[in-house]
């Protein structure tokens, strides 16, 4: 799984990382999401795919990889 | 079938197929335009940084890959539960197994205001599009803002980023009282203020001066006359039922569901159409928001599978005013007690605690994402309200409180 996160959309919700704390961060001073893994383990692909869905920016792509 | 192919219709569609339902799927939305995400209309949309492309849900590959009958700029006009069938406009009917209606709201219009050209609601991006293309028709646009809710707020906030002259009208003392209780929609009153729109507290509107079928002014309920170009009505919506007038289903403010979202045998709601009873709260909620709409239409999907579970989510919201970023988890009654976490209230950045009968029931931030979902944490538990703010300092010390919540 490859993920890419468009910082230009985050609305700095943290969905992504309520959902998948070890894939996502938030910047500190502002909130916008960071990626910490662009191509996270297997065991997180379900969560990932969570916070791809519940962002509500629509700022999670992900692709087969 | 899915009735509303917004972001609601769309995620329980999508999220059938993720969990594996192969059997047919039929998707009806009333829009022409494939679906699209809203948040943004009243902020890049509206001032012109984003084109419409950009808030597409899904791209028309995508959607192809649904494997599902779409049918795009349709409406939905009437449902049979006993027959199990949806009547479309035109008069065909299709069947269902199950049902999920996730038709949104509309807005509220003004008596006597819609027929002029200059009045605008929000809510689509067609709406969206005609208010951005009337703000820039001519330099030096008067604006007035008719509600100062989220929607009014953003759109007088995207006006003044034009450098346009706005006014914000509202019958209630405070911008934002209804969501937020007087503190905290005082500070967005002052922001507006600060940002230079020109505040209008505590009156109505009276009528509306045109000219050759264009608004050209208002008058208030207290005798002030103004001039305007452009109106934006933002007083609020309701759910879009009246299509199901007589199908028996329960419509109160929304359709009425248990629990799990279902409404009648096969039917369920979800998004900002759809009341339920929310165990974690122990009340009946309608939630017009973003995050909302999809959790809801995931909950929604599962249980049409038979999962037959509760939804009971902490709620989430965001807004974004001038360089304000308001978030906030959980519910805000208006007898609520509140308590600053952290930050300060005139700072520029705090979280602030919502108490309500001994339990902390919702966090709200401004300007401070991340303390902000640490803090959540406290709704998820309904913390004991004596825990933030000790009635008995050996209770629960403050460093201890903080230290947990790392
Ligand atoms: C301008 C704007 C800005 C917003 N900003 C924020 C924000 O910053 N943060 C936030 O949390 N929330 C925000 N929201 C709220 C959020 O967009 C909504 O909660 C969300 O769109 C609800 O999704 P939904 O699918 O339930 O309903 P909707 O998005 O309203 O979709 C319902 C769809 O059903 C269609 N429909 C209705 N009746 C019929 C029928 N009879 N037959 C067929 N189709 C029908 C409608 O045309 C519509 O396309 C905003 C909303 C707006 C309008
Ligand atoms: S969920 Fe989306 S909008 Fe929210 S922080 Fe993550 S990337 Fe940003």
């Amino acid at each position: 799984m490859q993920v890419t996160l468009h910082q230009d959309k985050c609305v700095a919700s943290g969905q992504c990382v309520l959902a998948a704390q070890d894939v996502f961060d938030q910047r500190d001073q502002d909130g916008v999401a960071v990626l910490l893994d662009e191509r996270p383990p297997a065991e997180l692909h379900d969560d990932v795919r969570q916070a791809a869905a519940v962002c509500p920016a629509l700022a999670i792509a992900l692709a087969d990889a | 079938m899915v009735v509303g192919a917004s972001v609601a219709g769309l995620t329980a569609a999508v999220t059938l197929r993720t969990l594996g339902y192969d059997g047919r799927l039929t998707l009806i939305g009333d829009e022409p335009h494939t679906p699209y995400n809203r948040p943004p209309l009243s902020k890049q949309i509206l001032a012109g940084t984003w084109e419409p492309d950009r808030i597409k849900l899904r791209t028309d590959e995508e959607l192809s890959d649904l494997d599902a009958r779409l049918l795009f700029g349709k409406s939905a006009t009437g449902l049979d539960t006993a027959a199990r069938r949806v009547v479309l406009e035109g008069g065909d009917s299709v069947s269902y197994d199950a049902l999920v209606i996730a038709t949104g709201v509309t807005p509220n219009s003004l008596p006597g205001a819609h027929h002029l050209a200059g009045v605008h609601l929000l809510r689509t991006l067609d709406d969206a599009l005609a208010l951005r293309a009337d703000l820039r028709h001519k330099p030096d646009v008067k604006v007035a803002v008719v509600g100062a809710g989220f929607l009014g707020s953003e759109a007088a906030a995207a006006a003044r980023r034009m450098r346009l002259d706005v006014t914000m009208i509202d019958p209630r003392p405070v911008p934002m009282r209804r969501q937020f209780g007087d503190r905290i929609a005082g500070l967005v009153g002052r922001l507006h203020t600060k940002n230079g729109v020109s505040m209008r507290c505590g009156t109505g509107v009276r009528r509306f001066f045109e000219s050759g079928g264009r608004v050209t002014g208002l008058e208030l309920t207290d005798g002030t006359l103004l001039d305007a170009d452009v109106v934006v009505v933002a007083i609020g919506a309701a759910p879009a039922v009246g299509w199901l007038a007589g199908s028996g289903l329960e419509l109160r403010n929304g359709i009425e569901c248990d629990p799990t979202c279902r409404a009648a045998p096969g039917v369920y709601a979800a998004g900002d159409v759809a009341s339920w009873h929310n165990d974690h709260f122990g009340c009946r909620m309608r939630l017009e928001h973003r995050l909302n709409a999809t959790e809801q239409a995931q909950a929604v999907a599962r249980n049409v599978l038979g999962a037959g579970q509760p939804f009971a989510p902490v709620p989430y919201f965001w807004t974004d005013q001038y360089d304000a970023h308001i978030q906030a988890y959980g519910i805000f009654p208006a007898e609520a007690e509140l308590a600053v976490l952290h930050g300060e209230l005139e700072g520029g950045h705090f979280v602030v605690a919502y108490g309500h009968r001994g339990r902390v029931v919702g966090v709200l931030g401004w300007n401070s994402p991340c303390e902000l979902r640490k803090l959540r944490q406290l709704v998820v538990d309904r913390a004991p309200w004596t825990s933030i703010v000790p009635t008995q300092p050996a209770v629960w010390p403050g460093r201890h409180l903080s230290a947990s919540l790392r």
